[in-house]
């Protein structure tokens, strides 16, 4: 009953092209004009074609947007940070919703998912006000604190569901035999939710990396502090942007992130759908 | 006997299982729930840099009385509108033809997701330059197919401002509807199909009786859910316009973030942040008890 004829099959496969020419060709124009020089770029109507590709903008960049290495430096300091942080807080808390029957469990569980929705702007004033009282402001603590509290809901979801799936047994027995909660928590839960925990902080990490634009361009003002959204975006700016610069910087933003994502996407997937609709 | 209430001591150990949670709920507590009220605090001061004071319902009264507020109002939710039917419409098309038995479909499913996985803001300065008027990709094919007889700025003018964002914005939340969509038809008993296809029933029957019917629950929850996100949605317009061009784009979020950090208004902004809580507050319940009537449904089969 899966069988096509010849003609819906081309067009089926006409129909994803157009689908993903959508979804796609941002990147790929991002990528085109980053290989191309500035002059051809700066042609109206825009050329589709261009026979001196190069990757001199890769080169040249690091020229133009002097603190770019230093704006790849505080992403990946800041996510990673964050990531740690967010696993620190959830891993007990994902384990006892995972083993624990207590007054009020489902409810939290669901009022976890409801914290997703007051995200950034809305809660901006008071956590400028309180960052500023603490004299966080324009300190990479700025870019960290709030960013952790938005990734703990879906965390401890997520790895709710990894604990789960070990066997309770596995703890009582050891229980029955003696061992101390610590030493189970060590022995038996620790080994067995390493995937689980990898799953998790990478979701995390690929969350903080996503969040970083609205704390740092609200809390920070400081240039050696910006991730490199923020720091992109001011070049944008400026009077004449370098754009194949521009682009091929971004791409190199983006590319840790899509190389981990091609590697992991099934765990990835799963991570993102978490919560949302099937539990 | 020893061992069983050993073993219900190592089950029902309610204190340990607060104890556990305490650090992430103290955490929340502190960086989303506190502000949440203190938001509701400020809105009646006129809090600012210079400090505060009480001023009654004077930021609310300003605020609703205001026709620019008004029609900020107005055009989020139209903003929304279309942000959110055509990521429903797109997604469900996407998720239709990923479904179809087609060599490659794994490819294609990992194809589908950057826009989610990568940072909105650099994705936006992807498009910053998809749009530019004079050497854009965009406008170039608009002038090489005659559509447009010269550069065109659409972050320019209000109109195609207006619409270019809501096309971000669409870019951004196809992906995870699409593979909302697409985990859900993949979900649906083969064995419904079977029954159908020996009926006789086509193929464009089979998904229409048999595959939207299934699925409804998802489409409903996903509507609710990037409703919420396009609400909330807020570094695609800062990127593209910051709220411009005069407004145009100037949703209920850009708003409160301009009044708030922009102007250093706390007071006022925070009177436009209880309206974005109302508002959330609403769609959070209405998505919750929808969320728990569908998993009792499923609990129940």
């Amino acid at each position: 009953m899966n069988k096509y004829t010849i003609f819906q099959k081309i067009l089926l496969y006409l129909s994803i092209a157009v689908f993903l020419t959508f979804i796609l060709l941002p990147f790929v124009e991002m990528f085109y004009a980053s290989l191309r020089p500035l002059k051809h770029l700066f042609r109206s109507p825009y050329q589709f074609y261009s026979n001196d590709l190069s990757f001199w903008a890769y080169s040249e960049m690091w020229n133009t947007v002097p603190r770019l290495g230093r704006y790849i430096f505080n992403s990946f300091f800041l996510a990673s940070c964050v990531a740690i942080l967010t696993l620190l807080f959830v891993i007990p808390a994902a384990y006892s919703f995972a083993r624990f029957n207590f007054p009020f469990k489902n409810g939290t569980l669901y009022l976890l998912l409801a914290v997703n929705m007051f995200t950034g702007p809305v809660l901006i004033i008071p956590l400028y006000k309180m960052l500023r009282a603490l004299s966080l402001l324009n300190t990479y603590y700025a870019m960290i604190v709030p960013g952790v509290a938005f990734l703990i809901p879906t965390s401890i979801w997520l790895l709710k569901s990894y604990f789960q799936k070990i066997p309770i047994e596995l703890e009582e027995a050891a229980f029955v035999d003696g061992a101390s909660r610590l030493q189970i928590l060590r022995h038996i839960i620790a080994p067995l939710s390493t995937p689980g925990l990898a799953v998790v902080g990478i979701y995390a990490f690929i969350g903080a990396y996503a969040q970083q634009f609205l704390f740092a361009i609200s809390f920070n003002q400081k240039k050696e502090f910006m991730p490199l959204p923020a720091g992109l975006y001011e070049f944008i700016g400026y009077q004449t942007v370098k754009w194949n610069e521009m682009m091929a910087a971004s791409l190199v933003g983006i590319l840790p992130v899509l190389l981990v994502f091609i590697f992991l996407q099934k765990y990835i997937v799963e991570g993102l759908t978490v919560g949302a609709v099937k539990n | 006997m020893i061992k069983k209430t050993k073993l219900q001591a190592y089950n029902s150990s309610t204190f340990l299982a607060y104890a556990l949670i305490a650090p992430a709920a103290i955490y929340i507590l502190c960086i989303v729930a506190w502000p949440l009220f203190e938001t509701i605090r400020l809105s009646f001061t006129n809090s600012s840099l210079a400090g505060e004071d009480y001023v009654g319902t004077k930021n609310f009264a300003k605020m609703l009385s205001s026709t620019k507020f008004n029609k900020i109002i107005i055009r989020t939710f139209v903003w929304m509108f279309f942000s959110v039917l055509l990521k429903l419409i797109i997604g469900l098309i996407g998720a239709a033809l990923l479904n179809s038995h087609l060599r490659g479909r794994a490819a294609f499913r990992v194809l589908v997701m950057p826009p989610w996985i990568i940072p909105i803001a650099i994705g936006m300065l992807g498009w910053l330059w998809l749009y530019n008027g004079y050497f854009g990709i965009i406008a170039g094919i608009g002038m090489r197919t005659g559509i447009l007889d010269g550069p065109f700025g659409f972050l320019a003018y209000k109109q195609s401002a207006f619409i270019s964002t809501i096309i971000s914005d669409v870019w951004v939340g196809t992906p995870m509807v699409t593979i909302f969509f697409l985990a859900a038809m993949q979900g649906v008993p083969k064995d419904l199909y079977e029954a159908a296809y020996i009926d006789g029933a086509s193929k464009w029957a089979r998904f229409y009786s048999i595959t939207l019917p299934q699925i409804t629950p998802v489409i409903i929850t996903m509507a609710l859910l990037s409703a919420i996100f396009t609400f909330n949605s807020f570094e695609i317009i800062w990127i593209l316009t910051e709220g411009g061009p005069r407004g145009a784009t100037t949703t209920l979020i850009i708003d409160t973030y301009k009044m708030a950090l922009g102007n250093y208004k706390f007071g006022r902004g925070s009177a436009r942040a209880v309206v974005v809580v109302v508002l959330l507050t609403l769609f959070a319940i209405f998505y919750l008890s929808l969320l728990a009537q569908i998993n009792r449904r499923v609990a129940n089969e």
